[in-house]
């Protein structure tokens, strides 16, 4: 790539079929920034998607594309990663896509660790097909789906990401275009398989479903924002903090004079034990503060790396072949011409 | 003996010159034989070594492995008997056999289970050392059927393989359980004695395949020799056997012995590397497929990625997006996991991309009977989709056709950027017979290019001959595009729900299928062309078809057939064909799925022969129908 590519360079110019107000757009915008950022060439990045309103997604970059069906995106992602593990692969899905009717291909791409970052859009709702419970819903959600009170438990994504073995996790709202992009950027220099929740506001069907987070002026009382080495400390007036009771974090007042700054939790992204991340993972939305930015970054082997490495190890040591020799391999014997006697090699 | 083909009854009754069994041995025509055991006796194992042994004696060879579904179902009992049989014959060996003419007994299950496959004045050697009563018991006989006369319909020779082998390995130091395990051998060398077969390829093959384990290597050694200077030296058999030479020589070239799941694999590589295309794999374990995701695991000589997937959704997925990425794309599976990928196959006809799909098929609906063979998924490979989504569909026919089969779904798949489904059964995945392996100059070219011309690319222009839309995998600058399910515009790819392009777009689909017709060579007429009678068939029931229609023929019956490898697009001159017989039948191993087919498509009636017992057919059943209908009934 000779010339700098600018933000609007990664768009298809195709025009989005969103509803106006979507968290989407600011997802789309961030995520383009990102890439012009970064300078990766267009020709070099892979788009997967599932179904869903999320996953209009590749349509609407100027870079390769693959809109699949619904929940496989990660099968398709895997497939194209590792045939040709040079290229940029991003996944966008959904709620639903992602972690219902995709739920299998989920634990697996964040197991196998391959170096793919996966874009999940949160709404807590199906937007495109106007309006049933997702699993990431609250219990008691009221939809179409569910009159009278939804009354499944919802998947905390970040957790579940974590459980399944996810070397990057990672969450950010779809309000704030800085933070989105570093976030992405961050995903994509990360080496391994890259998980992003974006909590993104359904503005038709679910549009208070972030609205703590996602809201400027609530964003500081409601959230906590994870920084590798730093404490953690929240609020508008950056007043409170966790410290560590036992096993569990405990919400403290620095003005209260008993409490010591120096005791409070400083994050560790890096730490291979994935307990302080599950712990802030499973932060109540709407209870506690709500962690935004990096869970956890920490290198494992990656799978492509691995699969390509073992090929090429025992293709070494067996040499190249072809196919006249293959079909040769083990036993055979010929047959002369004008005689039926054979010759047993 | 039930004739069942176009030999003379066998007489296995001792030839009056001979004297010295080796040295006058009987001659014999086509001949069945079965070896019969516990599922964990090694049955398959013994059975493959004598047919390779046959092979490469010279002999031609088919086989058929059946095993219960459970990996060791109860010891001793009826349901975990493992069979192994093979007709080999010195020209025209199309099937495993429909009568046995030798069967080798393991222990009392495996006589109960197989008994009644064996011809009158057949040979039936049993482990005498296995009939003991708390095996019979298991295998439900009252009394040992060895010592009363309840076998006096067979030459029953009874020898005590267990003690013999053990005596043999007495000076040798072996413990026990190698003993046990080399009894086998001592049955293979017994039974290469009897058609007398040299035990050198054996032996070979003992010292490769346990090479390092000197131990193991003897014992089995000596047990392979003890077995066939058993029969040599004992009075028990009055005479051995030998194949007769063949009428015709055979094609001269290298030989091996190859089984349908294993040329699959082969034809994979090979297509991969006549198109100088990576070769991308994503499976799910499932009986009877598996072993091709086993075999391609192997091969890490050639640019090969097997992927396994964590479910048949996610294999066919990944296929895909490697057959974006540009690889020669390709998934393997069997019923139920044809039905879990059928999302995907659809995608795959939307997003216009190659991809192999294999359907080694098996007993069904649903889990069905996994380990045996059926053609019943015809119906689901030409129609199961949502919407209108033609694709090719091909069959192999015995073995050796599933290498050039795969190579030509490859081929097709690539040349017209279509999946591709190739159907092949657990029949013939598992069965072997010899292959006369192929000159690279006599497989078909497969001159497939990625596009590379940025100033002309629009990703759903079509060439004008095949109307195949062009492949430009990631990576390409300046040819940034985006695939998938939704319909789109002809040519330009964008996102189109127009209802005039859609129907445009449907039809264009569908030609361009229709046009992988013109790729299809005449179908030809085996048999009486001059008959009234055609026997229409498909898959793996062509050995059956070809020696039943070769005997009748023989018989001064006329009667001619013709067999299918392409079930979507029909040959262009099947329906030519269809109208010079007046009276067709369709022979299947299903309720009628091609029948059903052939009449929609030609609005031509015809008659059907169908068998849905987990077992091919034999050819008795065919040449019954055959001599039916020419007696004027059905
Ligand atoms: S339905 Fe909701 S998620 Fe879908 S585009 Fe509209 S606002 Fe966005």
């Amino acid at each position: 790539m000779t010339e700098t590519l600018q933000r609007k360079d990664y768009l298809s110019g195709q025009e989005p079929r969103w509803c106006v107000g979507c968290g989407d757009y600011g997802v789309l915008k961030g995520f383009t920034a990102a890439l012009a950022q970064l300078e990766l060439p267009r020709e070099n990045i892979v788009i997967v998607s599932g179904i869903g309103c999320s996953s209009r997604f590749p349509h609407y970059c100027s870079t390769y594309g693959f809109h699949g069906i619904h929940g496989r995106a990660p099968a398709i992602a895997t497939g194209v990663k590792l045939a040709r593990p040079e290229l940029s692969v991003w996944v966008v899905t959904g709620d639903g896509d992602g972690l219902s009717i995709g739920g299998n291909h989920f634990l697996h791409l964040m197991r196998r660790n391959p170096n793919i970052n996966v874009i999940l859009l949160n709404n807590r709702i199906y937007g495109l097909t106007k309006g049933q419970i997702s699993p990431t819903s609250p219990t008691g959600a009221k939809t179409k789906s569910t009159p009278f009170g939804s009354v499944d438990r919802p998947v905390n994504p970040i957790q579940l990401a974590i459980a399944c073995g996810a070397t990057f996790a990672a969450r950010i709202p779809d309000t704030d275009n800085k933070m989105i992009t570093e976030v992405l950027k961050a995903a994509h220099n990360h080496k391994g398989v890259s998980f992003v929740e974006v909590l993104q506001s359904c503005e038709i069907f679910n549009n208070q479903a972030w609205t703590k987070v996602n809201k400027k002026s609530e964003r500081a009382e409601h959230t906590i924002l994870l920084q590798h080495g730093e404490p953690l400390i929240w609020g508008n007036n950056r007043d409170k903090g966790f410290r560590f009771n036992g096993f569990d974090l405990e919400a403290v007042n620095l003005d209260d004079p008993s409490v010591d700054e120096n005791d409070l939790v400083r994050h560790d992204a890096h730490a291979s034990d994935p307990t302080l991340a599950l712990k802030l993972a499973i932060l109540d939305f709407g209870v506690s503060p709500y962690p935004l930015g990096i869970f956890r970054q920490v290198e494992e082997p990656v799978y492509e790396e691995a699969v390509w490495t073992l090929d090429r190890t025992i293709h070494s040591v067996q040499g190249a072949s072809t196919i006249h020799d293959l079909l040769r391999a083990g036993e055979t014997w010929t047959v002369e011409s004008g005689s039926e006697k054979q010759a047993i090699p | 003996m039930g004739v069942s083909d176009d030999r003379k009854p066998i007489s296995l009754e001792p030839s009056p010159a001979s004297t010295s069994p080796s040295d006058h041995p009987t001659e014999l025509d086509v001949t069945t034989i079965r070896f019969a055991g516990d599922s964990g006796d090694g049955m398959q194992l013994l059975g493959t070594r004598f047919a390779n042994t046959s092979a490469i004696h010279g002999e031609d060879v088919i086989t058929l492995a059946e095993y219960p579904s459970e990996i060791r179902a109860p010891a001793g009992t009826l349901a975990g008997v493992s069979g192994f049989q093979m007709s080999i014959g010195p020209q025209d060996v199309f099937t495993s056999g429909d009568v046995v003419d030798v069967l080798v007994a393991m222990n009392p299950a495996a006589l109960k289970a197989n008994d009644n496959l064996v011809r009158e004045g057949g040979i039936i050697i049993a482990n005498a050392d296995s009939f003991i009563p708390k095996n019979l018991e298991k295998a439900g006989y009252d009394r040992n059927p060895l010592e009363t006369d309840e076998l006096a319909a067979y030459q029953l020779f009874p020898v005590e393989i267990s003690r013999l082998t053990a005596t043999a390995l007495q000076e040798f130091d072996v413990p026990r359980a190698q003993v046990e395990r080399s009894k086998n051998f001592f049955a293979l060398g017994l039974i290469s004695w009897l058609f007398n077969m040299p035990l050198d390829n054996s032996l070979t093959w003992i010292r490769q395949k346990f090479a390092g384990d000197e131990g193991v290597i003897l014992a089995n050694s000596q047990a392979l020799d003890a077995g066939s200077k058993y029969g040599e030296s004992n009075e028990l058999f009055k005479t051995n056997y030998v194949i007769k030479k063949p009428e015709k020589s055979r094609q001269p070239g290298t030989y091996r012995y190859l089984s349908g799941n294993s040329a699959v694999a082969l034809g994979l590589i090979t297509a991969s590397q006549l198109a100088g295309l990576h070769l991308f794999l994503g499976s799910y374990p499932i009986t009877p497929a598996s072993e091709i995701l086993h075999e391609l695991s192997r091969h890490k000589e050639f640019p090969i990625t097997t992927f396994q997937a964590e479910d048949e959704i996610a294999a066919i997925g990944a296929a895909l997006g490697a057959s974006f990425a540009g690889s020669l794309a390709t998934t393997t599976t069997s019923g139920p996991g044809m039905a879990l990928k059928t999302e995907f196959i659809g995608l795959a006809v939307s997003a216009e991309l190659p991809l192999v799909i294999v359907n080694v098929m098996r007993g069904g609906p649903s889990t069905g009977m996994p380990t045996k063979m059926e053609q019943a998924d015809l119906y689901q490979a030409l129609w199961s989709r949502p919407g209108e989504a033609p694709l090719v569909v091909l069959a192999a026919k015995s073995p050796k056709d599933c290498f050039h089969t795969a190579v030509e779904a490859a081929r097709l798949a690539l040349l017209y950027m279509t999946p591709v489904i190739m159907l092949s059964d657990g029949y013939i995945a598992n069965g072997s017979e010899p292959w006369r392996i192929p000159e690279i100059d006599e497989l078909p070219p497969i001159d497939v290019q990625h596009h590379s011309d940025a100033s002309t690319f629009q990703p759903y222009a079509r060439d004008p001959e095949r109307l195949a839309r062009p492949w430009a995998p990631p990576g390409s600058p300046g040819m940034e595009h985006r695939v998938g399910g939704l319909e789109k515009q002809d040519g330009s790819g964008q996102i189109d729900q127009d209802p005039e392009n859609h129907q445009r777009m449907t039809y264009l689909r569908a030609e361009k299928i229709r046009r992988v017709a013109q790729e299809i060579p005449p179908l030809e007429i085996e048999g009486d062309e001059s008959a009234e009678l055609l026997i229409i068939g498909w898959g793996s029931s062509y050995g059956a078809i070809a020696r039943a229609v070769m005997h009748q023929n023989k018989l001064g019956h006329p009667v001619a057939a013709v067999h299918l490898r392409h079930l979507n697009p029909f040959p262009s001159n099947l329906e030519e064909i269809l109208k010079r017989f007046p009276r067709r039948v369709v022979v299947e191993n299903n309720d009628g799925q091609l029948w059903t087919k052939i009449r929609a498509e030609y609005l031509l009636d015809a008659e059907r022969l169908n068998k849905i017992k987990g077992t091919p057919f034999k050819i008795r059943e065919i040449e019954d129908k055959i001599e039916a209908m020419l007696a004027g009934g059905a």
